[in-house]
């Protein structure tokens, strides 16, 4: 008998006075976990292919399923935990590096939720955004540092290429292939009915979606799939993608069985053959040569663009993005170590990095210092989870934030954490089209675009309950930031006083 | 159109060569004006001095030819036309090309070719007259990459680390000196059906640059291709 080193890390509860036998769970089961015994006349499971996806619990018709943890435990050890011990095992099996998706599930902490939020009592009153106009309205690009006249006296308004957002808040990088097409046109139809932004990734953009343009962020990332002057040019901005806050160092790989027909022409590949991304640029060893490759887009695309460099959240990210900031970047993303990805090692996502909270209040400050900030807008990234997220983010020094996991969520995802598999039986992490047609994008990006005017809604009342009426006054505004239970240290990286203080 | 570059700066430089209008540009006295041609469609451009950094980036049906050197990242990400240098090239030269030609009378620096890819009828061909430096077609995806070795027939005409994370496309190599390569890669000798295939190829650059291309058809090569067997399939597990 072959030995099983690990249990099935879930249990399929199917309560047997509910279930009808209809095989809904089995059908819509892309883990072919669900399966009918007509020896026993009746519904079984297949534990150990279950991820915990949630679709069937969700699907059935009479509420007869539940998934919850496997409650069979190897001996309790703070040291050896189950799932280090687990992981041992699939590694002697295979010899093989473990892959993972999404943001870490490992307990760091989170700073969002050690920092509160301050609001005006008798001076300086709370304004009522119902009554009052508000102003989430974001300008992304590099702003004037002093007036300029030409020979008549007359005041130059010329300014550099900007993003215009109605709302601080745009949809990080997912590509094409990582994500089915209908996840990218909900994502390009919400950002086009939001008035923000989407981004391609790495992935190239999809023939269906140059008409969303002006809603696009396209990115430039060291496997240069699908870059072409076109494509350079369809987007309002150009990210190139230095780093990802879930796999700072390292690059992408996106298997041969995800490259159908259409992922394949969209990134000008073979179908069926791997999408290798080095994980440096290999024309990219320094500032200048990061310059070097920002001025060759922005001549590519005339100077009409603004470009984006997206950095990991590193050790030295406060020096590293002093340098982007000279490189001649107009908007500096900072990806921190919390955020998603469709595919990373799992020692890589769940160890290297730092916080974004900590990595943005050392950028915003650093760039302060050196007389900079002005040159670049910055946009925070990596876990992002709620509208006070972003306020909080917003007043440690970022002009908007992008999002993707809570993006996902309004689509269905339940973070089941295995996009890298290609199995997303709520068809968003799949190019099975049996699987992408579950995605329907007439309401799915309705749910984004109900999402986000939900958080901008709460963004206005928070501002409002700080006597702001403008997103441009809570930038970088840390006296409105307290810390609860931070070491000294940690409040001054922050650059906030502590609760009571 | 005649453009005088002295002095001038890449910006406008740039800008002269889009408002051209007819198809022929010829630049003097260039002196490492960078981005020249960059996304540039539908031009004929002629070089004499030395172009800077980027020559070529993103270049979307354009030829450019150069009467002496030039410097890195030539061709970078670019789809289509020809790039022509009359002389040895720097680094990153073609790095991601998807389509067009980059011909090279002498030799290449680092990283040449890295993540060169192809898709459907684009196949895009870097020929490099004598050697180059490390690194040449890492993480190589598609295309076709010639290094002659004129002048380099006693040593291996390729630096160290060549074709590391090849998966696709082909390199051939004019030597008797077979290179180090990683296991994942299949090293043969060249047949003749091989040679009949890079015939035209060699031809091209014989043409442009004033040699026999007979004579360098005629001696011994090593054809590089991914091992078939996928070295990276069998790297990850799901966790």
């Amino acid at each position: 008998m072959p030995v099983n080193y690990f249990p099935a890390e879930f249990e399929v509860l199917r309560n047997y006075d509910k279930c009808i036998s209809c095989r809904a769970c089995e059908r819509q089961c892309a883990n072919e976990v669900h399966y009918y015994d007509a020896d026993f006349g009746k519904m079984l499971a297949h534990e150990n292919q279950c991820v915990d996806c949630q679709r069937c619990v969700c699907i059935c018709p009479t509420g007869a399923l539940k998934i919850r943890p496997n409650e069979n435990s190897f001996r309790k050890s703070a040291n050896y935990t189950q799932p280090l011990m687990t992981e041992a095992y699939r590694q002697a099996g295979t010899g093989s590096v473990l892959l993972s998706s999404m943001g870490t599930p490992k307990d760091y902490p989170v700073y969002w939720d050690k920092i509160l939020l301050n609001a005006s009592q008798v001076t300086n009153p709370p304004i009522d955004p119902l009554r009052e106009p508000m102003e989430t309205r974001v300008f992304l690009g590099k702003k004037p540092t002093q007036m300029k006249f030409d020979k008549n006296g007359e005041l130059d308004t010329t300014l550099e290429p900007s993003l215009t957002l109605n709302v601080p808040i745009m949809f990080s990088a997912m590509s094409y292939g990582s994500i089915s097409k209908n996840a990218h046109e909900s994502l390009a139809r919400a950002a086009e009915g939001l008035g923000t932004f989407y981004n391609t990734g790495e992935g190239g953009l999809h023939k269906d979606f140059y008409k969303y343009g002006a809603n696009t962020i396209v990115q430039v990332a060291s496997g240069r799939f699908g870059v072409h002057k076109d494509y350079l040019n369809a987007g309002a901005a150009i990210e190139i993608k230095m780093g990802q806050g879930a796999k700072p160092g390292i690059g992408g790989h996106l298997p041969g069985e995800k490259i159908k027909e259409d992922v394949a022409h969209t990134r000008m590949i073979p179908r069926g053959t791997d999408a290798i991304s080095p994980a440096p640029h290999h024309d990219i060893y320094s500032i200048e040569d990061l310059r070097q490759l920002i001025f060759s887009v922005k001549e590519a695309t005339e100077y009409k663009k603004p470009v984006i460099v997206k950095i990991a959240a590193v050790h030295n990210v406060a020096a590293i993005a002093s340098g982007v900031a000279r490189s001649g970047a107009d908007i500096i993303a900072i990806d921190g170590f919390r955020g998603g990805t469709g595919a990373a090692p799992t020692r890589i996502r769940d160890n290297v990095g730092i916080p974004i909270e900590l990595a943005l209040a050392a950028v915003d400050g650093r760039l302060r210092h050196e007389g900079i900030r002005n040159e670049v807008s910055i946009v925070a990234a990596g876990s992002i989870r709620c509208s006070s997220d972003a306020v909080k983010a917003i007043a440690l020094g970022a002009d908007a934030v992008y999002i993707a996991t809570p993006a996902l969520l309004a689509m269905g995802c339940h973070l089941c954490r295995s996009c890298h598999t290609g199995k997303c039986n709520w068809g968003i992490a799949t190019q099975n089209p049996e699987l992408v047609k579950r995605l329907n994008p007439d309401i799915a990006y309705k749910r984004l675009v109900n999402l986000v005017t939900a958080w901008n809604h709460e963004i206005q009342e928070i501002m409002g309950g700080m006597g702001i009426n403008s997103i441009e006054a809570l930038r970088g505004n840390r006296l409105m930031l307290r810390g609860i239970g931070l070491t000294e240290k940690e409040l001054q990286i922050l650059g906030i006083l502590h609760a009571g203080e | 159109m005649k453009i005088n570059a002295e002095n001038m700066s890449f910006r406008e430089l740039n800008e002269k060569i889009r408002a051209s209008r007819g198809r022929r540009v010829e630049i003097e006295n260039m002196l490492g004006q960078r981005y020249t041609g960059s996304g540039c469609t539908g031009k004929d451009i002629h070089i004499s001095g030395i172009p800077g950094n980027a020559l070529g980036a993103y270049l979307t049906g354009c030829d450019i030819t150069v009467y002496g050197n030039a410097q890195d990242a030539v061709g970078d990400a670019m789809n289509d036309g020809t790039i022509t240098i009359h002389g040895n090239v720097g680094d990153a030269a073609g790095y991601g090309m998807r389509d067009g030609k980059i011909l090279v009378k002498g030799s290449a620096g680092y990283r040449a070719g890295i993540h060169m890819k192809e898709y459907m009828e684009k196949k895009p061909l870097m020929v490099i007259g004598g050697k180059t430096g490390d690194f040449l077609a890492e993480y190589q995806a598609g295309g076709r990459i010639i290094v002659l070795g004129i002048g380099y027939e006693k040593q291996c005409p390729v630096g160290d680390f060549c074709c590391t994370g090849m998966h696709g496309g082909v390199m051939y190599i004019r030597t008797e000196h077979a290179p180090e390569l990683p296991a994942q890669v299949l090293c043969e000798d060249a047949d003749k059906a091989d040679i009949k295939a890079i015939k035209a190829d060699v031809e091209l650059f014989a043409k442009k640059f004033g040699y026999d291309a007979e004579e360098l058809l005629n001696a011994h090569f090593y054809k590089l291709t991914p091992n078939t067997s996928n070295p990276y399939r069998r790297l990850y597990v799901n966790n």
